[in-house]
């Protein structure tokens, strides 16, 4: 997942489509527990505008949730380090919520804010905006007592420090946490379009699930898969032009830090 | 040649105390740490008194944990006395250039922007300090360096950076936390003949912590030793070198007497108990 050895990673996922394939052939699975990957591509060509809009629609949901995540959540991360008294209330209520299992208040959200984008994009931001207060959290506060000393020498404002050594020494841990993030976002979308909703690829996979049309739910996997992924290699890519400086860019073997996952 | 060098110290001297007629830069009265512990209350520091003179360069000398390092850090304001007062001439803490044991530079700084941080602390134009820093970075040997980042330099050059950076306002006043400590022996010998060359150029009232006897008796004007538990002045010596200096001053028959003297001082107030 490193580097972008794209020919290796895609042999990496055509070996997989292929050994699909032969499964389903080989042991005569039928169509409607397991269509094969033939079928499930047939399915997207015969109705490509279909698809389109759809993923658009989860697309843009999750774009959306992932956006607010990081706003808010930085920035609540940002009060939370600011403030011993933020830090007991704010902080102790996001990780009480956090232990909320949030796909439970999707239904919440539908009674809240109906059935439209808004309970999607509130889904997604729900789902995922933890593991950004957290890392984030986790990276304002690793400043050392060298650059606590650095910084007071140097006899800035406090936003200075914020500016100048906080955040951008907290740098590789939000990225953590967005990363994280951002598939979380899409998962939040998924359920949210699962509760109630009239497009989006959740929505086709329900109610293709009603119909038994296992292509159709194949087919809207296989894009949710796709645009996961995709996702994931623009936050690679973010990463290696924000963070150049940090020791995972630059060698092969070191990791960046580790985010912290939060339930989903 | 002796002499020559003399009569270009003096020079320098006389230029560099010129701007106004207040002899001290910092006055230390009777100032005392005390931390508290599981075990109670801990002395760091006893009572300790120190004029420091305009344009003077004054190490503080002791072994470790004596409290010479308590001592800068109140001098530069990052911990609070727990008796006595320090006072500090001219442009007051805004005047201070702090070298820390470790360079501390920022990763995600490039050496001309680490060198040009303090100015963006301070509200600053880094534009229009870009010469200075380069020319800064040119007199420690960093040229062409600038534009690294941190991790792609020695040691030694990431000390020199963090030097450039404490200097790069102008700072009346330049304090010295063992900054050469970490390095290996050459390149600290190395690093105290270009300190001692800047300090005999510009003059800064300078306080620089160590516990290398030949390395203060070296640099200083005056070495002040500073006892073990509590922390307390034992010994003020008057080190009475020319300048410039180069390293040949350590075969010197003056040097070995300083250093004997200072290492009999240690040994009186228990620093090499251990042994």
């Amino acid at each position: 997942m490193r580097a972008f050895r794209l020919p290796t990673e895609l042999w990496t996922l055509a070996a997989l489509l292929a050994l699909w394939e032969a499964v389903v052939v080989v042991f005569r699975v039928p169509e409607i527990l397991v269509p094969s990957v033939r079928v499930v591509f047939d399915e997207i060509a015969s109705n490509p505008d279909f698809y389109l809009v759809q993923s658009m629609h989860t697309l843009s949901n999750t774009l959306a949730a992932f956006v607010l995540s990081v706003v808010f959540g930085v920035g609540m991360a940002i009060a939370i380090v600011s403030s011993r008294f933020l830090e007991k209330t704010l902080y102790t209520v996001l990780v009480a919520l956090n232990n909320v299992p949030k796909v439970a208040l999707a239904p919440l959200f539908v009674i809240w804010l109906g059935t439209g984008n808004a309970s999607k994009i509130a889904m997604g931001v729900m789902i995922s905006i933890f593991a950004i207060v957290i890392d984030a959290v986790l990276g304002l506060r690793s400043l050392t007592p060298d650059m606590i000393d650095l910084g007071r020498s140097m006899r800035g404002s406090g936003l200075k420090m914020l500016l100048k050594l906080r955040l951008p020494n907290a740098l590789p841990s939000i990225i953590a946490g967005m990363k994280v993030a951002m598939s979380l976002s899409l998962v939040g979308a998924i359920v949210g379009e699962f509760v109630a909703a009239q497009n989006g690829l959740g929505f086709v996979i329900l109610s293709a699930q009603g119909m038994f049309r296992t292509d159709r739910v194949f087919a809207a996997i296989l894009l949710l898969a796709a645009i996961g992924t995709t996702l994931y290699y623009l936050m690679e890519v973010l990463e290696r032009a924000l963070i150049p400086w940090h020791e995972s860019q630059r060698h092969g073997t070191a990791r960046a830090p580790a985010a912290v996952v939060p339930k989903a | 040649m002796a002499v020559a060098a003399l009569s270009a110290a003096n020079a320098a001297a006389a230029h560099a105390v010129v701007p106004f007629d207040d002899p001290l830069a910092i006055e230390i009265d009777a100032v005392g740490k005390t931390y508290a512990s599981s075990d109670g209350a801990v002395t760091a520091l006893g009572s300790v008194s120190l004029d420091v003179r305009r344009g003077e360069f004054i190490s503080l000398l002791g072994p470790s944990g004596c409290g010479k390092t308590t001592l800068l850090r109140m001098v530069a304001g990052l911990e609070d006395t727990t008796t006595g007062h320090i006072h500090l001439h001219g442009r007051g803490l805004d005047g201070l250039g702090f070298v820390f044991q470790r360079d501390v530079l920022l990763n995600w700084r490039t050496i001309l922007q680490n060198v040009l941080l303090p100015i963006e602390f301070r509200g600053g134009r880094p534009k229009q300090y870009r010469d200075r820093a380069l020319a800064l970075l040119a007199t420690f040997g960093l040229a062409g360096f600038e534009n690294k980042r941190p991790w792609e330099l020695s040691g030694g050059m990431r000390q020199r950076a963090a030097i450039c950076r404490a200097l790069i306002d102008d700072p009346e006043l330049l304090l010295m936390d063992e900054p050469f400590g970490a390095l290996d022996a050459l390149t600290r010998d190395e690093l105290n003949v270009e300190l001692q060359t800047l300090w005999h150029r510009s003059r800064k009232t300078t306080l620089f912590v160590t516990h290398s006897i030949p390395e203060a008796v070296f640099l200083s004007d005056r070495v002040v030793v500073i006892s073990d538990k509590p922390g307390r002045i034992v010994e003020v010596l008057d080190i009475d070198f020319p300048r410039p200096r180069g390293l040949d001053i350590r075969e010197e028959p003056a040097f070995g007497h300083y250093s004997r003297h200072l290492r009999d001082v240690l040994e009186r107030h228990g620093a090499f108990r251990k042994r």
